[in-house]
């Protein structure tokens, strides 16, 4: 895989080392407990959101925000309109937590394949491609900075 | 608030249960309440009391070709449930039971016909704030007889739904209306959704499937309002051979549920190849 946010890639290896269905459901579920921590603020955004922020073929409809910081890198926030979106919110956290404030170049190298790797590989076509869209648009908005740079 | 079950006027109304019906059958031993989701993390982050899990992707499909299980697989799925023949099969799930209207679906594909979805669902359950565990139970294993997977009453293949078309017969896509009119595909920035194409059969109607749902708790409209929907807009009868598909069957398995059970059509099939296969087979007609 091509460099990507460093603490991505430990996430990443972590959970794809584990075997066990119920042990990865386990951290996924504290993830998604977690995600107030990324949720978009009011000042930011409120409902109904605009549709350009609107997670691709997320079915829990994720959205995802980016804003500027002074170094030059991005903090991301995230909103998941269904409250059982589950794996869409856990998504967003570990995104929010491991490629805010991380070099644009490095964040637009992040790979679809994290998906099937935090995830696991049985994960189903559709929620697979929800969560890819996610991190679509989270490429999207670094490779959107970069091109203005 | 939806009116009780009894009184929503649907041909099948036992198909049904309310959740103050689960609640009083949680220690039923003849009673097997089964949760089926889109998202896999939502049942073991708590889930109804005795409850059991059936997996879309781990329990009811082949892990190699695109297909259901079989016979075998299938006993070995119930018995391990401790589900016997006589067992009522209880289906509830997210998102307005969609998943476990299909997870009903693929249970019928082997003659299961003992089984009832909970109105409302997951979500129901949760607003009506009853009881949620993360204790995974265990029920001793039956030994469950299966018969042959018949897919032939309420299964379509893609020489089907090409026959079906071509007769001029009804199809009912219950996508959203962007996928319907292949909108979606033609936004540059979105990928496809697994489709190289875009729209949809040739005279399939569009009847997204939650319109079939009350917004505010997730259960099901009465007949009156389904038949408003489906027959009077849409023009469809319960004498007609119905189609409906979407994206991979999981949709379109909640209209058949909502057209075979509720307004009582006998001929519905869901076409589980849906737009995924459709929408990528060479030289096939498509409308936008």
């Amino acid at each position: 895989m091509a460099e990507m946010p460093e603490k991505l890639t430990e996430l990443v290896e972590d959970m794809a080392s584990i075997t066990d269905r119920t042990e990865r459901a386990e951290m996924l579920i504290e993830m998604a407990d977690r995600f107030d921590e990324v949720r978009v603020p009011s000042t930011l955004a409120t409902k109904p959101y605009d549709e350009r922020h609107k997670a691709p073929a997320c079915e829990s409809e994720a959205y995802v925000w980016a804003v500027d910081q002074p170094d030059g890198s991005l903090k991301y926030y995230f909103d998941v309109l269904n409250p059982q979106g589950l794996s869409a919110m856990a998504m967003s956290v570990i995104l929010g937590e491991t490629v805010s404030g991380q070099p644009l170049d490095q964040v637009i190298n992040v790979s679809d394949e994290i998906v099937f790797k935090i995830f696991g590989k049985e994960i189903s076509m559709g929620k697979g491609a929800g969560l890819m869209g996610i991190l679509k648009l989270v490429r999207a908005e670094a490779r959107a900075r970069l091109q203005q740079n | 608030m939806s009116t009780p079950i009894s009184e929503r006027d649907y041909a099948h109304p036992e198909v049904l249960v309310s959740t103050e019906w689960v609640a009083e059958h949680l220690n039923d031993p003849n009673v097997r309440i089964v949760e089926s989701n889109e998202d896999p993390l939502l049942y073991p982050s708590g889930h109804i009391p005795g409850a059991v899990q059936v997996d879309w992707t781990h329990d009811l499909n082949d892990p190699v070709r695109r297909d259901y299980l079989h016979k075998a697989g299938f006993e070995s799925l119930l018995s391990r449930l401790g589900i016997s023949k006589d067992t009522t099969v209880v289906f509830y799930g997210d998102k307005n039971n969609w998943w476990a209207t299909y997870a009903f679906w693929v249970f019928q594909l082997f003659g299961h016909t003992n089984a009832k979805v909970m109105d409302g669902g997951r979500a129901q359950w949760e607003r009506e704030g009853r009881e949620l565990t993360r204790v995974v139970p265990e029920y001793l294993p039956t030994q469950y007889t299966a018969p042959e997977r018949d897919d032939s009453r309420i299964r379509a293949f893609r020489d089907d739904v090409l026959a079906h078309q071509a007769a001029g017969k009804p199809l009912i896509d219950v996508r959203s209306p962007a996928e319907y009119s292949g909108e979606k595909l033609h936004m540059p920035e979105y990928p496809n959704e697994g489709a190289l194409r875009g729209g949809h059969i040739p005279g399939a109607k569009s009847v997204p499937w939650s319109k079939a749902i009350n917004p505010d708790d997730g259960t099901f409209r009465p007949a009156s309002e389904l038949k408003t929907l489906y027959e009077q807009e849409q023009g469809l009868s319960s004498d007609k051979d119905v189609i409906a598909y979407c994206r991979i069957g999981e949709r379109s398995s909640h209209t058949w549920f909502v057209l075979t059970y509720l307004l009582g059509y006998p001929h519905v099939r869901n076409y589980d190849g849906s737009w995924t296969e459709y929408g990528n087979l060479v030289n096939v007609p498509i409308e936008k």
